[in-house]
Formats: structure tokens, sequence, C-alpha cells
């Protein structure tokens, strides 16, 4: 059922790349102004879900509820609104290579507002400083470290302030200290700026660390939801096995 | 196909992002200028190189610049640019949106409620279409001054004659079917560009295959395509 607290609702999501059934009658609830994290392996469909969410992928059958209206069925010019309402951060960042920090993080607001362009420049200082990158303006995407084009993507994703900000594994391929550092900036995201977080990650520990509720994806179906401490209590063996990160359970690793 | 009617109905929907469409014109023509240039030089000097040889067995030297002529106008200056901007725009659209595609930038378009097709293909459509007959009227202009460098100042045959008969034997309906080729080459060119580019997969490696596909089949639809708008147009 779907209440007031959701803002995304998911309901039985049908996905197959040829015969190979990704989503397998996924059903799913995001909550407002929280930070929620969905856990799975790696080629679990953590990506195809949340590129469902956003439109790049429709489903073979169900029904995505964004604030309460179904997307399935929108097209791309309607989908086009629904999408301003989100901001998203991509795994390699996907920051414009072509352009410098400046100019990527200027990017959405030169295209949706009619900002000046003095204004334009005062919001992107604005999300850079928010993001620890002053002055990097004119760097080019090529000369950044993951984790500063990471932070540049965020800074990005959140320049139209968005209600909604999605993580594609902001924390992989990063060190220890900028790991953490990400994992700060996203709750300062929902604190901040009052987005709601979703984050698809396969770092336990952070999870347990940054999230208000977490939802594990495993075989294309949602099969643990809660809290970080429910979900660590959770008796379930595949779920324990994974948040343990044990070789050994019902889990296969192939 | 989808794609080029996708592209054409985004043509007159607005938001119109004029500074694209320059910064391709840019890109496409006038980078490839010197390319242009230099290889219909040399195109225009063998050519009157080779038909002087022939038409010195029947003493027919003085129409040596009238063949130049009719050939750069009619089939080479359009083709041979057609092919230089292939190699060296083509590709490189191919590989730019590939590479956009598979860092997943066409996505963050995309999300950030842009239409890729609308900002990426587009732009490059049309300054291949508007660049390409431009660079054929050079591309005639320097395959004429090679033939006129070989064969008055090398092989002596009278300048005034040259000339004269370049003037008697080609008309401007020559000319312009040559430039109309020249557009459709330039709409081959970069569609098929950014079609391979769009639909690349499978990381730096999808990219270069992608980007030797959009070279070999934009070479050969221009080639093919040029028979049937000869066989068309005159």
């Amino acid at each position: 059922m779907q209440n007031d607290r959701d803002i995304i609702h998911i309901e039985s999501l049908y996905k197959s790349f040829g015969d190979f059934r990704v989503l397998d009658g996924l059903d799913l609830s995001l909550e407002r102004d929280r930070v929620n994290i969905i856990i799975g392996r790696s080629g679990g469909g953590k990506s195809v879900l949340i590129k469902h969410i956003i439109g790049l992928l429709k489903p073979d059958s169900g029904r995505i509820l964004v604030r309460g209206e179904d997307i399935v069925p929108l097209n791309e010019g309607e989908m086009a609104r629904v999408r301003k309402e989100f901001g998203m951060l991509f795994q390699e960042a996907a920051l414009f290579d072509s352009l410098n920090v400046h100019e990527n993080v200027a990017f959405p607001l030169h295209e949706h507002t009619t900002k000046s362009y003095s204004e334009i420049n005062e919001v992107v200082q604005a999300k850079l400083a928010a993001v620890g990158l002053q002055g990097m303006d004119k760097k080019m995407p090529a000369e950044l470290s993951g984790g500063m084009r990471k932070r540049v993507g965020l800074a990005r994703a959140l320049a139209l302030e968005p209600k909604i900000v999605l993580f594609d594994e902001p924390t992989s391929g990063l060190d220890p200290v900028m790991a953490a550092a990400i994992n700060e900036l996203i709750q300062r995201t929902r604190q901040e700026f009052g987005a709601t977080c979703i984050v698809i990650s396969h770092d336990i520990d952070a999870t347990m660390k940054i999230a208000d509720n977490i939802s594990m994806l495993y075989e294309g179906k949602i099969i643990a939801r809660g809290s970080p401490a429910e979900i660590r209590e959770n008796s379930d063996p595949v779920v324990r096995q994974f948040i343990r990160g044990e070789a050994q359970g019902p889990i296969k690793v192939n | 196909m989808v794609l080029l009617l996708q592209a054409l109905s985004w043509l007159v929907r607005p938001p119109f992002r004029i500074r694209l469409y320059f910064k391709q014109m840019e890109f496409i023509g006038v980078n490839s200028l010197f390319v242009v240039a230099l290889t219909s030089l040399f195109t225009g000097m063998v050519l009157a190189l080779q038909t002087f040889y022939a038409f010195s067995m029947f003493g027919a030297e003085t129409l040596v610049g009238a063949t130049v002529a009719l050939s750069m106008t009619r089939e080479l200056g359009p083709v041979i640019t057609g092919l230089m901007v292939t190699g060296r725009a083509g590709s490189a659209i191919c590989a730019e949106i590939g590479t956009m595609r598979v860092t997943e930038q066409v996505d963050a378009l995309t999300v950030m409620a842009i239409n890729p097709v609308q900002y990426l293909v587009l732009p490059r459509i049309v300054a291949g279409v508007i660049m390409l007959p431009l660079l054929t009227i050079i591309s005639d202009a320097m395959g004429i001054l090679g033939g006129y460098l070989v064969g008055v100042q090398l092989l002596d045959i009278h300048g005034g004659m040259f000339m004269n008969k370049i003037q008697e034997h080609v008309t401007l309906a020559d000319v312009y079917n040559g430039l109309i080729k020249a557009s459709v080459f330039g709409g081959i060119l970069t569609l098929v560009g950014c079609y391979k580019g769009f639909y690349t997969r499978g990381g730096a490696e999808g990219v270069g295959r992608s980007t030797t596909q959009a070279v070999v089949m934009s070479s050969v639809l221009i080639l093919v395509s040029d028979y049937f708008l000869t066989a068309l147009m005159f």
C-alpha cells in the first residue's frame, strides 16, 4: 500500500533482457526526506532498478509511482517534466568532457532556468562550496581525481535543487577517506537541501551508518526492508550472509 | 532512419541552441578546409596530367581545362570533400558521441531533461548539410587551379584557351548539381556518424568498432548515392 510518507512507490516490476530476468516482480517503497539505501550484489539489478526510477528504461510490466503519478506510460516529453524534479549522480560521475567544472555545474541552469549569468555564477559557486571544491572552476574533468569528479557530479545534480537525488554506487572505486567524505555529503544533501536521497550501494559499513532505511535487492525482488538495526537483526540467511560479507551461505558465488 | 526523423522533428521545436550549430559548423567546415583544399589541388593536378596524356593522342590538349573543370564540379569535388570530411569529422563525431554514450554522458543529458537527439545529433546533421557545399566550392576552385598549374605552367597549354574552353563547356547547372550532391553527402556522413555513436555498446573497444563502421558505411553510402544522384540529375 502506498502511504503519505512514500515519495516513490513501485509495484510488481518485471524486466527481462532476452531470457535473463533482472527484476522479478519487485515491490519497493522509498520514503520522503530520508536516505533510502538499496543494497544488493554487483550485477544484481540495482542499476537497472535506478534507471527505471528515472525512466531511462521501461519495465516489461508493473507500476512506478513518483509522488503518486505513474511514470511508466509517460512519453519522453512528459518524462522530461518529471525528471526536472530529479538529480542523479552517476557511477563514473558522467561529467561532460568538453566542459570545465564551472560549465558542467552551470549546464542544467542554463538549460532550464532564465537566470542571468551572474545569478548562475552565484549558484555554481554555492554548490561547489557545498561539495568542498571552491576555486576548481576552470579545471577540466580529465584533470580531476575520481572523488573530485563525483563531487562535481553531485554539485551538478543539486544545481536545480531537485526533490529527489539518486546516487549510483557513490563510493565505489574511492579510497576510504574519500568514501567517508562522499557519505557525509549524502547526509548533508538531505539535511541542507531537503532532498530525498536514493542510494544504491554494496558498501555495508557506510550503509549502516548513513541510511534511514535499507532495502535489500536479491534475485529481482526486495527480500528485506527496515532500519539499519532491523536489517542487522534480520534472520533471513541471505540477508545475514550479505551484511556479514561471508563467502559461504545461500548466495552462490559464480 | 528513425534517428533522422527524430532529429528533423526536433528541428522546429524550441529551445534553439544557435551556438551549438555554429560550433559544429566550425568543426565540420572550417577545420576541414585545409585538408580539402590540399587534396583537391593535387586531384586537379593529376587529372590534368592524365587527360593531357590521353588528349595529346588526337591533338585536343586545349580541352584539358574543360575536362578538369567538369570532372571537379560534377563529380570529384563533392566526392573528395565527402570522403575527406568523413575521415576527419565523421569519425570524430562517432567517437565523441560513442564515448559520451559509454561513459553515461548521454544518459546524464536525458536525466537533466535534455533530449540528446536534439542536443547532440541535430546540430551536427545541420552543420554537415550546410558546410559540405561550401567546402565543395573551395574544392572545385582548388581542383581547377591545380589543373591550370599543371596544364598551363608545366605542359604549355595556352592559358587563354584553357580558360576559354572551361567557360564554353561548363554550365552553372554542373556546379550547383554538384553542390546538391555535396549537401546529401554532408547529411549522410553526419547522420551515420551520429547513429553509430549513439548506439555504441561495450566500452573503449565498442567506440573503436563503431567509429570504423561509421567511416566504412559513410564512404560506401556516399559512393553508392553518388551514382544514383548523378543518374537522376544529369
